[in-house]
């Protein structure tokens, strides 16, 4: 069953003076219980705004925001049930570190024993146990914002929001907490939503995704089906690293299929019975398409398709290389060690099973097989 | 921290000397004057040593002026007492209105804002002179002149803007989403405000309010008008020592020096606790 449910969800700013800003568009979404869920996507393109349309801070233009069955997008922020850790941490000064993750218990009217018990805990989870006693003002960024989860994850609530949770953690301390939290999250069987831009991030934590760009949710899915059946291009070139490898070619009918062509360069055979019959419809219509293809697809050193090349980085466990063939950069990412310099003409294989194609809206019209 | 030369130090000494004698000479050559008595005062040329008298003191405290041309009476120890009382409940009727506005004016945007706020500070460059006449006549139909309420009312013009804007900074300074941490632990809007916006933009609440109560406290022309005797603060009280037989230097020293010391305790006390005010804050996360 659906713990939150956002429906139809807009959201515009207007200001005098000027247009008004369309921040969130025609949002749907469903959280289930106990499940974390990532908000990802680029500055600006609504995913904070939607953390506080939930939170309450930000009124909803238009839809309705139910949490476990209650509809809460017109409740005061004090009785939605729900807990916050803000990017800017917002710890309270006048406060040491245990009063400050204390604070939202004792309004709980637990007991003061029990309050500093799960203080304790929740402190060790986060390892700021020797800075309880300090106050905001004395502790470092990374460890503000480890206070400031510590203090929304230490409450009992629906629903937990983290704005950037962990953006000023250093890379190691980032992937253990990571793993704790998840830890922490999935024993208790709390439902969060998480704001980030790092997909490694998203990756990590959370069961699905939901990427948005310019106030739209784009897909809402796990990694894997963002990465192996991305629903536009958006999506197929935002998520992956290295990004995607998307070319414009032009259609023509060939053999029952489709021949697609960049130029007389790079050409791609695709049998008919991959495609359905929209896909079909689409590609009869239009005379050019944008196909992908991920790096890590590219085979390099067989082929027929003759490369310039660019850069040849070896980064340890692979080689990322860059090649430059009719006007397009095409990037390869294979886990051997590859003997071209720049300027060296290589050969890189792009099999059509491995074509992303999509259609003159950029939704994804057919899915590479096997992702 | 001294790695200056010996010259060096000599010379910071002498202007330091030279700065503090430029700026307390005034003060300190009142302070004399208050004890000296009117001959004294205006002998030539003048000297620094004297025998000093309290005489003037006693006059304003007592109330009696005795001069050439007989004695004469002199509320002033009521004066001073206007002034606190005048000064002091302006200053809380402003805070009272105007820290909730300054608070509404930082946190919310809303049709014509920023005019309302501008307006007010506008009231802050109005020849006070030009707003008095009207005013006046308004008073006596209201039956406002003459009363401490109606004097109360007109020190708005000068505390208001000031609290309202300074404090608007201040509380532009906190992070909303503090307060939005306390309200998601639930808590309402009003609570948010009171424990955690005020006492965090405290500091400022207490700077304005000095600066409002000063500006208050020296008024001259409002109540001047707008009072009659026996609700007229010390500004307008010294008047008094202008008199048929001459001025009154001796009174006049003493009466500045009485009433200089509450605003200077007052302003001595709190730039105590707006430095530590300021040390607590920290406000930005």
């Amino acid at each position: 069953m659906a713990m939150l449910e956002i429906k139809n969800v807009d959201k515009v700013y207007s200001s005098r003076g000027k247009p008004p800003v369309h921040a969130v568009r025609a949002l749907d979404m469903a959280v289930t219980k106990g499940e974390i869920v990532a908000l990802l996507g680029s500055s600006g393109c609504g995913k904070t705004s939607t953390l506080r349309m939930i939170a309450g801070f930000e009124s909803v233009t238009s839809g309705a925001i139910a949490l476990s069955q209650r509809r809460i997008d017109e409740l005061p922020p004090a009785k939605r049930k729900v807990a916050m850790a803000f990017e800017g941490y917002s710890l309270y000064p006048p406060l040491t570190v245990r009063e400050n993750i204390a604070f939202a218990l004792k309004a709980q009217q637990l007991s003061r024993g029990e309050i500093s018990r799960r203080v304790e805990a929740i402190a060790r989870l986060v390892e700021i146990e020797d800075i309880l006693d300090s106050f905001p003002r004395a502790i470092s960024g990374g460890q503000q914002q480890r206070v400031s989860l510590a203090r929304a994850l230490v409450r009992d609530a629906d629903l937990y929001l983290l704005d950037e949770p962990m953006g000023q953690l250093e890379p190691q301390l980032r992937a253990v907490l990571r793993g704790r939290i998840k830890g922490l999250l999935a024993e208790r069987g709390m439902t969060a939503i998480f704001v980030t831009h790092d997909q490694t991030e998203a990756s990590a934590l959370a069961d699905r995704i939901a990427v948005m760009e310019d106030g739209v949710l784009q897909q809402f899915a796990s990694e894997r089906e963002l990465k192996n059946r991305p629903a536009n291009l958006f999506v197929a070139s935002f998520i992956g690293e290295p990004p995607m490898n998307l070319l414009e070619t032009g259609v023509a009918p060939a053999d029952g299929g489709f021949r697609l062509s960049v130029g007389s360069d790079i050409a791609f055979q695709i049998p008919g019975d991959t495609l359905d019959q929209a896909a079909r419809r689409s590609l009869e219509q239009g005379n050019r398409v944008r196909v992908g293809i991920r790096p890590q697809k590219v085979a390099v050193g067989t082929g027929d398709v003759r490369v310039r090349v660019v850069s040849n980085q070896w980064l340890g466990d692979q080689s990322h290389v860059a090649g430059e063939c009719a006007g397009h950069l095409l990037i390869a990412v294979t886990p051997n060690r590859i003997a071209a310099r720049a300027g060296d003409v290589i050969p890189f294989a792009l099999e059509p099973r491995h074509l992303h194609i999509f259609g003159a809206d950029g939704t994804c019209i057919r899915h590479a097989e096997g992702g | 921290m001294d790695h200056s030369s010996l010259a060096g130090r000599i010379f910071r000494g002498v202007a330091l000397a030279l700065v503090l004698v430029f700026f307390m000479f005034p003060i300190v050559w009142i302070l004399m004057m208050s004890f000296q008595t009117n001959e004294q005062i205006l002998r030539i040329p003048p000297h620094i040593l004297f025998e000093p008298t309290l005489s003037n003191y006693q006059a304003l405290i007592s109330g009696q002026l005795r001069t050439t041309a007989g004695n004469l009476e002199i509320p002033f120890m009521r004066n001073l007492m206007n002034s606190f009382v005048l000064s002091s409940a302006a200053v809380l009727l402003a805070l009272l209105l105007g820290v909730p506005a300054a608070y509404a004016f930082a946190r919310f945007k809303f049709r014509l804002g920023e005019s309302i706020a501008f307006t007010l500070l506008s009231f802050r460059f109005a020849p006070p002179l030009l707003v008095l006449l009207p005013l006046s006549l308004y008073y006596q139909q209201l039956g406002l002149s003459d009363t401490y309420f109606g004097i109360v009312w007109v020190y708005q013009l000068i505390a208001l803007p000031l609290i309202l804007w300074i404090v608007r900074g201040y509380f532009e300074d906190i992070s909303p989403d503090i307060e939005h941490a306390y309200r998601l632990a639930g808590h309402s809007w009003r609570e948010a405000f009171t424990r955690i916006a005020v006492p965090l933009a405290g500091p400022g609440i207490a700077a304005a309010g000095l600066l409002s109560f000063i500006f208050c406290w020296n008024n001259f022309v409002f109540a001047l008008i707008l009072a009659s005797a026996d609700k007229q603060p010390v500004t307008v009280g010294a008047l008094a020592f202008v008199t048929a037989s001459g001025i009154q230097y001796g009174q006049i020293a003493a009466a500045i020096v009485l009433s200089v010391t509450p605003t200077l305790l007052l302003a001595l006390y709190a730039q105590r606790y707006l430095v530590e005010g300021l040390s607590l804050g920290a406000v930005k996360g």
